[in-house]
């Protein structure tokens, strides 16, 4: 078994809805707290296992804004845990998660400089390395209703943008999104092996400028006086 | 990343002990200029131990739990960090031996010493190669994933090590040519293998903004890196120095690191300049301690990309959030992003 994420970046709207949820779910988990340095002050500062980002692509007119949640990947070829000296990092064999026994963890950042995905955080109080734990404590909890056992991201994702699934099962919710939409790994070049696949937009026609009919005259006159008087 | 002072003394100054581990036993192997003798011996290993001990007490100053650091042996297996730990611990027993042998039985030259003598320095340079392979295994560092960063660690470690044998037969002989040879030497070949390095890391990298979030067929530009004040990431990852401070900070490597060092040693063995050659292993220290700050803060983590930078460059932004970005730096904060202890 091999537990991931899939993320939709055609409907993904940038909410930041997933890392709050995720702030509030793992703030009382299993690496909790999640440390805030400052936080109603000038410079607030915190563990975060949830990052989303928010890029341009393309130039304008063919341009598109992205929103990009990043958190653990889960890689295969997780590097992290290999360069961990204490051995808190570690990959569970039987579902792929890759997680840090915060009992062994002595605060080296090593860690973190393998991970070219910036999935861990130090927490400076508990001097520990934290990371996302797929909501471990959540996917397996029985006392939970079946459709709720799942990452608290997803649940909260209002754009269904977030998919967790199998991705070795080539029938799971998630396999079959990355077969059906070209789901890819970031960085492949590196080798890691993400297990975490992201799903590019659709492509859709562009809707055409040119051919809409010019402006009858007092319409221009209206925008004309629009633009001349100024709130 | 971020050049901590704890890890720039770790490999400074245990680089330097290994090294001169190395070259003791080396000198007195070969009997080079009549070898050292017992007591100079004693004296230079317990100074390797001093200098290897100041590196390793330094490196707990980056742990943030340092009350889990006993387990930081334990995977040797597959980490370099573990390898270097258990390596770095191996070479006290075998040093401290050597150091009692010469020093009780006044003989550096029979078996047991030589055995000992040979056997810390070999477990010294293990742990060199180790200390070099913590940064060069790291793929996601395009500055340091190269076979050049464990070249450099022996090259400098050497270097250093026998700037300060040779200054303290300096100290004691006036002509004493043969140890400032190999001492110079070794600095011109340090010299030249960073220079190699400094042409290396000037590459292109393969991996861009692109490939990092999967648009290769466009252009991509930050918009917004999703967070008010800096984050562990930034922090940890996105110091940086401008080409024009890291040229000049290079011209005081050459200088203090290689350049002085050797015109002092070749004084000190050919006109008496008493305590002035002490000068030497100094500024070699002060100068070989800039490259390795150069060698944190030139290194620059892929995670920066998603913060909208470019390995070496000004930060891919958009052009409305470029202005801060390009004109950094009110006094002496180079950080694009500054960290949130500082700002």
């Amino acid at each position: 078994m091999r537990l991931g994420l899939v993320i939709d970046l055609d409907t993904c709207v940038g909410c930041h809805a997933c890392a709050t949820a995720c702030k509030e779910w793992n703030t009382s988990s299993i690496t909790a707290p999640l440390t805030d340095y400052d936080p109603y002050g000038k410079e607030p500062s915190g563990v975060w296992f949830n990052r989303i980002r928010h890029y341009e692509i393309g130039d304008y007119p063919n341009n598109k804004t992205i929103n990009f949640p990043m958190s653990c990947m889960h890689c295969e070829n997780a590097e992290c845990v290999t360069v961990c000296p204490t051995g808190a990092s570690y990959k569970r064999p039987e579902d792929g998660i890759v997680l840090i026994d915060q009992d062994k963890c002595m605060g080296c950042n090593y860690c973190s400089w393998a991970c070219p995905y910036g999935a861990r955080e130090l927490d400076r109080v508990s001097g520990t390395m934290k990371k996302c734990t797929l909501c471990v404590d959540r996917i397996y909890d029985e006392t939970l209703p079946e459709e709720e056992r799942q990452p608290a991201c997803v649940l909260a994702c209002p754009a269904h943008a977030r998919l967790f699934g199998d991705l070795d099962d080539p029938e799971s919710v998630t396999s079959r999104a990355v077969r059906e939409r070209g789901g890819y790994a970031l960085m492949p070049e590196l080798n890691y092996t993400p297990t975490n696949h992201y799903l590019p937009p659709r492509t859709r026609p562009s809707i055409p400028t040119s051919d809409l009919p010019r402006g009858s005259l007092a319409r221009k006159v209206k925008e004309w006086v629009n633009r001349v008087i100024e709130r | 990343m971020n050049p901590s002072l704890a890890v720039i003394f770790l490999t400074l100054f245990s680089g330097a002990g290994f090294g001169l581990m190395a070259m003791v036993a080396m000198v007195n192997d070969f009997a080079i200029d009549g070898a050292l003798s017992p007591l100079r011996t004693a004296i230079l290993v317990a100074l390797a131990l001093l200098l290897v001990t100041m590196g390793m007490v330094s490196s707990t100053a980056h742990l943030a739990n340092p009350k889990n650091a006993w387990r930081a042996f334990t995977r040797w297996r597959t980490s370099w960090l573990a390898r270097e730990g258990v390596f770095a611990v191996l070479f006290y027993p075998l040093a401290i031996a050597y150091l009692g042998w010469v020093f009780f039985m006044n003989n550096d030259r029979d078996g047991v010493a030589l055995l000992l003598g040979n056997a810390a320095a070999l477990i010294g340079l293990i742990t060199i190669f180790c200390q070099g392979m913590i940064y060069a295994c790291l793929r996601t560092i395009r500055q340091w994933h190269t076979p050049l960063v464990p070249a450099n660690f022996y090259a400098l470690g050497l270097a250093l090590g026998m700037t300060v044998l040779s200054t303290s037969r300096l100290l004691a002989h006036r002509h004493d040519l043969a140890m400032v040879s190999i001492a110079s030497a070794l600095l011109v070949a340090a010299a030249v293998m960073k220079a190699i390095y400094y042409f290396w890391i000037g590459a292109p990298s393969g991996t861009t903004l692109q490939t990092a979030t999967g648009f290769t067929r466009g252009r991509v530009r930050l918009l917004d890196q999703g967070h008010t004040f800096g984050t562990f990431l930034t922090h940890e990852f996105s110091n940086s120095i401008s080409p024009g401070r890291a040229l000049r900070f290079k011209v005081a490597v050459y200088l203090l690191g290689f350049l002085a060092p050797i015109a002092i040693l070749l004084t000190a063995a050919h006109v008496a300049i008493g305590l002035a050659v002490l000068l030497a292993p100094l500024l070699a220290f002060i100068g070989i301690g800039l490259e390795r700050y150069l060698f944190f803060v030139e290194a620059q983590h892929v995670v920066n990309l998603y913060h909208g930078r470019m390995p070496g460059s000004l930060p891919q932004m958009h052009p409305a959030l470029r202005a801060g970005a390009e004109n950094p730096a009110p006094a002496g904060k180079r950080r694009l992003v500054p960290s949130y202890e500082e700002r």
